[in-house]
């Protein structure tokens, strides 16, 4: 199985110049591999930084130290050394992300929010909205809410939402932060389904599951962060 | 025959300068190479060596409080005002890479009236409110040289659809507009001749929240659809959440912290950059 996501020595601490300066060590010298096809469990206690680590490998946080190689257009490629606009491009067509809130953009309809990555991808409006309007139907998404932005919807829709858009792009990598954390149990068997369907494909997925039953439905092996807590 | 001339003795000047950003493109190249860029205003500064790279496509952000020294900047970079010291290398269409500060008055002024745009803060900066609003885009399209009558007003017509103005509006003057469509006329007359690199001074500065949101998504969308490369001041972290790619944080003239747009504001490193996200009010 090819490695798609290789990280190495990583270190991460927050600097709160507005705390006095107060230091806020998350994890140290931490290493991990991804492969194709596997979905990798994130765990540990709560401020473990299992949530800092999925920010850390889209890119999102900065670390202080450490690589993270990302499979991307036959070569490894480090998140953290990246320019923006090559960080962006792995997210583009690599790298997808499933935050645990949907951040909204106003006047942008539900299926438009969802459509959005695919048609950034590929150009190709219908079948973007096509793709989404799938994976809404999936989720349950009643259909008169597709044409509405997600800003009044429920905090469930709005996740359910969440997920569609991050499913709509068939990513290699895949990071899901607690993506049935507010669903129902239909629901969550849908997501399970999901993400069995990607790992199928080949994608390798790594997440954050609180749900046991979730976890055990669909991770091959867990990823303990607490370790690396102690020697920061 | 000047023109080509000055491209290339910039050109030749240029590729001495190291790139400022090493590591595989995959864009071709940039399409603004800025190297320290300095302006003082008598001994008072207005920005200090900012260096960075712009890429075709690519949305960037200039962030920071008032008196930081942002709209200075953007002067610099459009070429409208004279930098201190330092160079703006642009890739042209249609001149090779032009010194921006170095080049002929005619070259920058072309380049205002064709390649690039700038969207004002208050749209009256940007439109002549003596003239219609079809006028005003009609303008832009004559300065590049088009005559035909009914083609400027078909073109001036499709773009007041495309910045949502009533079609019924276009021989009114702006001044009969509310501040949202002026602000939609400024970027309709700026994009009719089909810009590459918008330069835009806090576009929705004086919006009321719902006007605002309108106006983003319709910029959100043109320059996504258009492919712009874009260069916005903004003090709302809002806004450069929504629009730009990469952000960099202006205090005191100096770029303390710049990055990956979600980056810089989700875990932003500068003291003051921790002081501007923080300051933020959630409604």
């Amino acid at each position: 199985m090819a490695t798609m996501l290789s990280v190495r020595g990583l270190y991460k601490t927050f600097t709160l110049h507005t705390q006095h300066g107060a230091q806020i060590p998350v994890f140290h010298n931490l290493r991990f591999d991804a492969a194709s096809g596997e979905c990798v469990a994130l765990a540990g206690a709560s401020g473990a930084g299992k949530s800092s680590l999925l920010c850390c490998l889209y890119g999102n946080y900065r670390p202080q130290a450490g690589t993270i190689a990302v499979y991307h257009d036959g070569a490894h490629t480090d998140m953290v050394s990246a320019q923006p606009r090559e960080i962006l491009e792995i997210r583009r067509r690599t790298l997808g992300y499933v935050s645990q809130f949907l951040r909204v953009v106003p006047r942008v309809s539900a299926q438009d929010v969802v459509a959005e990555p695919l048609l950034a991808l590929t150009g190709d409006r219908e079948a973007a909205r096509d793709k989404a309007a799938a994976l809404l139907a999936r989720l349950n998404i009643p259909r008169s809410l597709w044409s509405l932005p997600p800003a009044t919807f429920s905090g469930g829709e709005q996740q359910r939402v969440n997920i569609a858009r991050g499913f709509c792009v068939d990513y290699p990598v895949l990071l899901l932060d607690e993506p049935t954390a507010s669903l129902d149990a239909a629901n969550r068997a849908e997501v399970v389904r999901l993400i069995h369907e990607a790992k199928a494909r080949g994608a390798a997925v790594v997440g954050i599951f609180h749900d046991e039953e979730v976890r055990d439905a669909v991770a091959d092996r867990l990823f303990h962060l607490d370790a690396y807590k102690a020697a920061a | 025959m000047e023109t080509s001339l000055h491209a290339a003795a910039t050109a030749a000047a240029f590729r001495e300068t190291p790139a400022p950003f090493a590591g595989p493109a995959p864009g071709p190249a940039p399409l603004l190479n800025v190297s320290g860029l300095t302006k003082y205003y008598g001994d008072m500064l207005g920005c200090r060596d900012v260096t960075f790279a712009l890429w075709p496509g690519e949305v960037m952000g200039i962030v920071g409080e008032s008196g930081s020294g942002k709209s200075t900047l953007l002067g610099c970079l459009s070429g409208r005002m004279a930098p201190s010291s330092g160079q703006v290398a642009y890739e042209s269409e249609r001149f090779g890479v032009v010194d921006v500060h170095r080049a002929p008055e005619p070259v920058r002024r072309n380049l205002l009236r064709t390649e690039w745009g700038v969207v004002h803060q208050n749209p009256r900066d940007g439109l002549r409110l003596a003239v219609s609003a079809g006028g005003n885009i009609g303008e832009r399209l004559m300065a590049v040289g088009a005559r035909n009558y009914g083609t400027i007003r078909a073109e001036a017509l499709r773009w007041l659809r495309e910045v949502e103005i009533d079609a019924t509006r276009i021989d009114h003057l702006p001044r009969t507009f509310s501040g949202g469509m002026q602000q939609r006329l400024q970027i309709a007359a700026n994009l009719a001749t089909g810009p590459r690199l918008l330069f835009m001074d806090e576009p929705t500065g004086g919006l009321d929240v719902s006007v605002q949101a309108r106006l983003l998504d319709l910029l959100r969308n043109l320059v996504s659809r258009l492919g712009l490369s874009v260069v916005i001041v903004t003090h709302d972290l809002a806004v450069a959440r929504l629009l730009a790619h990469r952000l960099m944080v202006m205090r005191r003239g100096k770029v303390v912290e710049s990055g990956l747009t979600d980056q810089v504001l989700d875990d932003p490193q500068h003291p003051y950059t921790q002081l501007l996200v923080s300051s933020i009010l959630h409604a």
